[in-house]
Formats: C-alpha cells, structure tokens, sequence
C-alpha cells in the first residue's frame, strides 16, 4: 500500500512536470500566485491539460490492455500490437473513413473495435487450431497475422491516397492533442476500471477453461469480457493517439515480475506505471530536440526494444514459469 | 453420492467412456483404476462437467449437473486435473483464496479468510503461503492445489492423478493427506490411480476401468485379487497379504 503510494506519487509529480513542459514559458509558481496572462490560461486549458490528460489515460489503458491480452491468451509476450489487434482496428478505421467518412468520430471509433474483437477472436482460433510448444511463437503468430492485416490496410490506403493516415495511425503521436480532440480517451480510462473490477475473474480465466470451470465461472464469457475490454482500448486509443507500440508489453511484464499475476494487485501497478512511463517519455521526447518535438512511438520504439530483448532473452534463460 | 446413468463420450470414432453407470456412495476414498486409455480421467472429466458428454446423466446430491448452475455445483464438488500446469504467477495464499470464489466471487469475508488459514494449515504450506508458485517444488505446487480444492470446501473431491511426477515419499504423504480429508473432514474423494497398491492400501472401493467400460466396482477386497486384476491388466499379477492389507505383485 505504501509503494503504491510512492508509485503514485512519482506519477503524480510527472503530471505536474508535463503540465509545464513547452513552448510556451509557464511557471507553476506564478499559476499558483495568480500570475499569469490570458494567452498561458488558454494553453493550458487548450493544450497542456489535455495532452497531460491523454498522456494519463492512454498510457494507463494501453498497459492495462496488454495486461488483460496476456492474462486471456495465457502469454506473456502478447499485446494489442502483437496479436494483431491494433492492425485489425486500423483497417476497420480504414473501412469506416471509406466507406462512411461523414460519421462522428465515436462511430468510427466502434467500428474500429469491432475489427480488433474479430482480429483478435481470429488470433485465438488459430492459436487452438495449431497448438504451439514454444511460447515465444505466440507472439510471432500476431505478429504475422498483424502483417497480413496490416497489408491489406496498405493495398487499400495506397489504392484510396489514405497512405498519410494509415501512417498516422501506425505512429503514436501525442503533439496534436488539444480539447475537443482527445475525450474519447476517458472511455479508455473506464475500461481499464472495468478491467479492475473483473480482476478476479481474468486472473481465473488465465488459469484455463478447466481451472475456471471448476470454480464456477464461465470460461468463455470471461474471455470475452477480456477480448472486449482489449479491442475497445485499443480502438479508442488508435482513434486519438495512434499505436503506442510496447506499452502493453514491458510494464505488465515488469510489473507482474515483481509483485506476481493476481490482477487485484497488478492492475493499480500497470496502470500507474504505464501512465508514468508515457508521461516520462513524452516529457523527455519534448524538451530533447525543443521546441520539436520526438513522437512518442519513436521514444517507446527506442526504449521498448531494448526492454523487450532484455526480457527475451532472461526468459530463454530461466526456466519458464 | 455421485449417480452416473448411461454415460457415453465419444473421441473420433472410438468411444473413451462407453454406456457408464456407476454410483459412488458418499464419504469414503474411490479410486479408479485400469489401463493406459481406459477412459478413467475422461470420466471424472465428465462428472465435474469439464468436458460435455455425448449421452446419459450425471446426478450430484440428486443436482443434475446439466441443469444446474455451475456456481451452485461449484459448492458441491471440485476437480484437479492432472496437468494443473498453471503459467500464472500467484502466490500459495492467492491460488488457496481462489478456492473461495464460488462462495465470495473474490471478496473475502473473515469467514472466507479462516477457511484459507485452515486449507493452508491442514497442508502445512504456512511457510510457504506468501512464496510463488513457480518458485516451489513439484511436491510442493501439488500441494498448493489441493490446499486450494480443500478449500473449495465441496463435499466431493475429484483428482486426476494426484501422484503425478511425485517421488515415493511426497505420493505417500499424499495419500495419507487424502485419507485425513476422508476421515477428518468427512469428505468423498474420488481418485484416479496408477498405482494399484497405493489404490489398495489408502482406498474404501475400486472402480476398475477397461476400454471405456466399467468392468470392476466393489470393497478393496473384492478387486485385489488376483484373477480380477489380471483380467483388468491383461497380465499375471499376483497378490499377497501383508499386514492386512492386499498387495499386488507385477514384477516379474
């Protein structure tokens, strides 16, 4: 309870860090004396509390998210961008801007998630149809599933000159936030409470049909409760922000490495420490090169590559669990 | 008491539990024996509803398990399967926990707690409540889940194969365990065995399965013997009284 709350301290001042963070010079001490113009009020009401908002809600869902895939696909190396789910959604975004380019974005967004449910649901039959031994090939099989779809989407982009958003779609960016254009996120922010509350549940089903079945739950409702939860975060998050790649990886890996798989516990933990890592991130990507700025895809792409090698390589060492 | 009426599973084009009707009377060690492939764990798979038969009917308490609601048969019977392999890091204490989740769908009551304590004791694992499950030993995992069935708390207790992969020391206190749960806690367990003198020497009644079918059910006394496990076995076997209690002799 007490590293939770220094977790959430540590958040906690990143938040404010961000909040000031930018082109334009605003100190928290003249905000708090009431010293400041009307021009630093807009930014920060515009601009800086949204993007810190966004930061907090997308990185907390992506992380859980991922959390959730690993517990319902009972691997540790999954997540929404290696499971095919973040490709499934972008194509859905693909259809719906073709096809239905009028709709509000909350429309777009559903279409989205229901790509990602049927990509994902497809992930899962063929990993029972082709029984795989090793555990590392779970994730090459997303990956694969996600190239196809993601090839798919390029033909149709490139047919349709929608390469630009397809490619907006692929690379995380948090530097066109601003209100009015990031609230869907608080949806994310839902579902990831959501996925507290079914803790107990998605820790059984992660346990197996059998396990879960002999307690009284029911097995495949309990994934699809995971799968919905899983397909909506992503969507949502692929509609505001675009894939955050390796989120939903490293931090429920180092997270559940630390203090175990029991989602009542681990699910505060990835959610404080995925928000701290994007904000850290994001915070590090803008004053690095300022006043430009390094998209967010770009420093997690960096720093998750190195984090997911290292965790490869100490599972091939260790015995897995 | 379990009440098995005419039940049929069928794998491809063989059946692995063909026209099975047996009753398991309350209270008491069961054990099922027989051959490789005889449809021993596909059975107690089918009384715990793991697996959905093709035919036939399965009473627990006079509940029948297809019309009643898996929390409510969650109360009256638990199963651990043999390849309990669970990847998931938990400690002892969150695995035993889990035992309770059809009683308070994951909000422990004090009264859900001391039935932990008591699984956890009655297993003595207190040393090891807070440690990893991937960090104890086979013994000590086999434990661990026992502990959690026990405190399920069901009146009926299935186990597939609880002596897998345990050394001579660790199946033997196994079973002793599983006579305590009997015998101290008033429990029916149901079992399935390889071992015929470890069937022998811990169980109430034999149940003894070939190709699907039940061939043998009675008092230990009535299955140990030498023309009935040859029979079952398709192989001499031999059996000799030690101590009071019925041996059988494969070796040679």
């Amino acid at each position: 309870m007490i590293r939770l709350a220094i977790g959430l301290g540590i958040t906690a001042v990143l938040v404010l860090v961000s909040l000031f963070v930018g082109v334009t010079d605003i100190s928290p001490l003249d905000m708090l004396r009431g010293d400041f113009s009307a021009q630093q009020l807009q930014v920060i009401m515009a601009s800086r509390i949204p993007r810190t908002s966004a930061l907090v809600l997308a990185g907390s869902a992506t992380a859980v998210a991922g959390l959730v895939m690993q517990m319902i696909v009972r691997n540790r190396f999954v997540e929404p961008s290696t499971a095919g789910t973040m490709e499934s959604a972008a194509l859905g975004l693909l259809t719906v801007t073709l096809l239905a380019p009028g709709w509000p974005v909350m429309a777009k967004m559903l279409v989205a998630a229901l790509f990602a449910l049927a990509g994902t649901a497809l992930f899962l039959r063929i990993l029972r149809m082709v029984p795989l031994r090793d555990v590392l090939l779970v994730p090459l099989v997303g990956i694969m599933l996600g190239g196809v779809i993601g090839a798919v989407s390029t033909f149709i982009a490139y047919r349709y000159g929608l390469m630009a958003s397809l490619g907006a779609w692929s690379m995380g960016d948090f530097s066109g936030v601003l209100r009015g254009r990031y609230e869907l996120l608080w949806i994310a922010g839902i579902l990831a409470i959501a996925a507290y509350l079914a803790a107990d549940r998605l820790t059984l089903a992660a346990m197996g049909r059998d396990f879960t079945t002999n307690l009284g739950l029911n097995y495949r409702t309990t994934v699809w409760l995971g799968l919905v939860i899983v397909s909506l975060v992503s969507a949502v998050v692929l509609v505001t922000i675009g894939t955050i790649p390796f989120l939903g990886l490293i931090v429920p890996n180092i997270v559940t490495m630390m203090i175990g798989d029991n989602l009542r516990r681990a699910v505060p933990w990835v959610a404080i420490s995925g928000a701290g890592l994007v904000l850290a991130c994001d915070i590090l990507g803008r004053t690095l090169r300022a006043p430009y700025e390094i998209p967010i895809s770009t420093m997690l792409g960096l720093i998750g590559s190195i984090a997911f090698l290292y965790l490869l390589l100490r599972k091939r060492h260790h015995a897995p669990a | 008491m379990i009440v098995l009426r005419n039940l049929h599973k069928t794998y491809g084009s063989h059946p692995s539990v063909d026209d099975v009707s047996l009753t398991i009377a309350e209270r008491g060690v069961t054990s099922i024996i027989g051959p490789n492939g005889a449809g021993k764990s596909t059975l107690l798979s089918l009384v715990a509803r793991l697996i959905d038969k093709d035919a036939g009917t399965v009473t627990i308490d006079g509940l029948n398990i297809d019309t009643t609601r898996s929390e409510v048969l969650a109360q009256r019977l638990s199963i651990l399967r043999q390849d309990n392999h669970i990847a998931s890091r938990l400690t002892v204490r969150d695995l035993v926990s889990f035992g309770r989740y059809p009683y308070s769908r994951g909000r422990l009551t004090a009264a859900d707690q001391a039935k932990v304590a008591e699984a956890i004791g009655f297993l003595h694992l207190e040393d090891l409540a807070e440690r990893f499950l991937d960090e104890l030993s086979g013994g000590q995992r086999q434990r661990a889940h026992i502990a959690m069935v026990l405190c399920q708390d069901t009146d009926y207790l299935l186990l597939d194969e609880p002596l897998n992969n345990l050394d001579m020391k660790h199946a033997r206190g196994m079973m002793q365990l599983i006579r305590r749960a009997a015998d101290e806690l008033g429990k029916t367990v149901v079992l399935v065995l390889h071992d015929i003198n470890f069937a022998s020497w811990y169980s109430d009644h034999i149940v003894a399965m070939r190709a699907g079918r039940v061939v043998h059910s009675g008092p230990c006394v009535d299955i140990m013997q030498a023309g009935v496990l040859s029979s079952i076995y398709d192989m001499d076997i031999r059996v000799q009284e030690i101590d009071g209690k019925r041996i059988s002799l494969f070796y040679e």
